[in-house]
């Protein structure tokens, strides 16, 4: 499946009118220096063939070169995905905590004022451009209170990210807020379901407490489908990380992709594509995993 | 009775529910007719949210598409000696850095929008509905080689591939329209596929290959009209979808380029300034956004409950 993805992004990238050379040797390079460029980097050759030698330098550990940062794509990857990777970690894990028990709670209480109000919130979260949010966030906690600063932590090293924790914080919280209002809203419909089954009215009937049926019964229940919807969900919960890279100035993988994209560094627009299909693969797979230890029924 | 008029009686009796009964009272299947079309109705307006959701979309047609014709600004010269005034009575929602006047620019921002999000989430229908009925009627090898590639293509974020599409051409409405509609046929095509493999082993479908028609005329007269109500429903949340894609594009710089705008690009251009106390730049186009997005939101929920109350009734 990786391989079909970068297939596309590379037929996308190749076929499309526009390429690195004007971009990168500027409007005033003349047609010799253009093709001097193409002919060294091997884009007259047909498509495919240029895919086939792709693939070929991917085995061999090489992801090309980055005429804009001049420097390897595998380097400027090592340096910025760890970086993104805490900041998706932590959103998706702050976000389960938050939405797990949240969705619970509401199909719990279900159709009454307390479900509408965070229905009405969730819905809100999930329409609202993330980037907007990310920007109100910095206006009302970054310039009215001040509380934390505007920007991002900003640093070489993941260390050097860890260590303004308190930059991080807006950031994350735009993160969880636009995650947490899509897994609340899986929850609370996957917990209704769990809640009408027969083995919540048998342990009803054998006494079992309220509470008990629901933390013990339904949840570990109804959280089965959601650990296969996070794992689908990846794609588009590393979009908004993108954005919010890109509105915090936060030096991860969506800011280097947007600064890619910006001056047609293919190379680098590539191995980002490639890293996001080998991640959305790998997230799946964790999903299958974790779904097998959490459901005892299932066996591969 | 000849073999084609056989066919036509098939997919005439099997088409739903909205059609005649099969024994031809006519008056039978009028009452089952409406009898449905109230149900399905009743459906939709006891979910309270969708009606205001209907409300607000039908209010902000009005203001994107008849509000111009009665609120005339210049959108097209810019007045510098006009820009950034706040709200006032000339110019109801204040002017933005280059004058325009922000109300009026709200509704040629909101026309862009809609327009991509509708035409987006249509385009996208149909090539869902084309690629997941194919898949799921053909089966085997195709239908794999299909779903693999629908799987691969949900790997890739929608904005990434935006992003790298817009970044190679000159963004326009019609490419973004085009281009969106590119990337979310995706949902549709799996939902459809699924219901497909069904639908293509009830016996009407059954009898209408074995009365010898094409595979097209199944698809197109029995499978098709079957999983239109699933179609709806996910372009219904594609409208939303779109609008928030076009948004967030505009944002980083690659949507439509000016005097065009749009709600996502307006919010861009309003950002520079939002830390100077400019909120008539910053706050009309995002709650706009979020309303209209809401609003899409919440219609699809509830069409979402009409078809599949209709499923439970079949």
């Amino acid at each position: 499946m990786v391989i079909v993805v970068t297939l596309i992004v590379f037929l996308i990238l190749h076929l499309l009118p526009g390429g690195p050379a004007r971009a990168l040797l500027g409007p005033r390079a003349s047609a010799a220096q253009v093709h001097a460029f193409i002919v060294a980097n091997g884009y007259n050759r047909p498509v495919f063939v240029q895919y086939w030698h792709y693939l070929v330098r991917i085995t061999q550990g090489n992801l090309g070169f980055s005429y804009h940062y001049n420097e390897t794509v595998i380097a400027l990857l090592k340096q910025n995905l760890p970086k993104s990777a805490i900041l998706v970690g932590i959103a998706i894990a702050l976000a389960l905590c938050i939405a797990l028990p949240l969705g619970l709670l509401q199909a719990q209480h279900r159709n009454r004022v307390g479900d509408h109000v965070v229905t009405t919130a969730a819905l809100t979260g999930y329409s609202m451009p993330t980037f907007w949010l990310g920007l109100i966030l910095i206006q009302v906690f970054a310039i009215s209170l001040r509380f934390f600063p505007p920007e991002a932590p900003q640093g070489v090293t993941v260390g050097a990210i860890l260590s303004q924790p308190k930059a991080l914080i807006l950031p994350v919280a735009t993160l969880t807020i636009v995650t947490t209002a899509l897994f609340s809203r899986f929850m609370r419909s996957s917990a209704i379901e769990a809640l009408v089954q027969d083995y919540v009215r048998t342990a009803r009937a054998e006494g079992v407490s309220p509470r008990r049926i629901l933390w013990e019964h339904v949840f570990r229940n109804s959280v089965l489908p959601i650990i296969t919807l996070v794992g689908i969900n990846i794609p588009g919960i590393i979009g908004g990380a993108l954005l919010v890279e890109v509105v915090f100035n936060f030096p991860g993988m969506g800011l280097l992709f947007w600064n890619a994209v910006t001056v047609h560094d293919y190379p680098v627009i590539m191995g980002f594509t490639l890293v996001i299909g080998v991640a959305t693969v790998l997230g799946n797979l964790l999903a299958d995993i974790l779904y097998a230890v959490a459901d005892p029924r299932v066996r591969y | 009775m000849p073999i084609l008029e056989c066919g036509t009686e098939v997919s005439a009796v099997t088409r739903g529910w909205f059609t005649r009964a099969r024994d031809g009272d006519p008056l039978k299947g009028e009452r089952r007719k409406s009898a449905g079309t109230r149900a399905a109705f009743t459906t939709f307006v006891e979910n309270r949210p969708a009606v205001v959701g209907v409300v607000v979309v039908v209010f902000a047609v009005l203001f994107c598409f008849v509000g111009p014709l009665i609120y005339h600004t210049n959108q097209v010269a810019t007045n510098l000696t006009d820009a950034l005034a706040a709200p006032s009575g000339s110019h109801l929602l204040g002017t933005d850095s280059s004058g325009y006047d922000e109300l009026g620019r709200l509704m040629l921002g909101g026309q862009s929008a809609m327009e991509v999000g509708v035409a987006a989430a249509l385009l996208a229908g149909i090539l869902g509905t084309a690629w997941g009925t194919t898949a799921g009627y053909l089966g085997g090898f195709v239908d794999d080689v299909m779903m693999r590639l629908v799987d691969a293509l949900m790997a890739i974020p929608a904005l990434i591939i935006l992003l790298i599409v817009a970044s190679v051409t000159t963004p326009s409405i019609p490419l973004l329209i085009i281009a969106i509609g590119s990337i979310s046929w995706l949902n549709t095509a799996r939902l459809v596929r699924s219901e497909t493999l069904t639908l293509r082993t009830l016996e009407y479908v059954e009898a209408s290959r074995v009365v010898g028609s094409r595979t097209r005329r199944v698809v197109m007269s029995h499978i098709v009209p079957n999983v239109m109500g699933t179609v709806v429903v996910q372009i219904t949340f594609s409208v939303a979808d779109s609008i928030l894609l076009l948004a967030g594009l505009s944002y980083l710089g690659l949507g439509p380029p000016p005097p065009a705008t749009n709600w996502g690009g307006m919010l861009s251009q309003g950002l520079n300034y939002a830390y100077d106390g400019y909120w008539w730049l910053v706050y009309p186009a995002g709650i706009a956004i979020v309303l209209v997005v809401v609003s899409f939101n919440v219609i699809g929920d509830s069409l979402r409950d009409v078809v599949e109350v209709r499923f439970q009734k079949k």
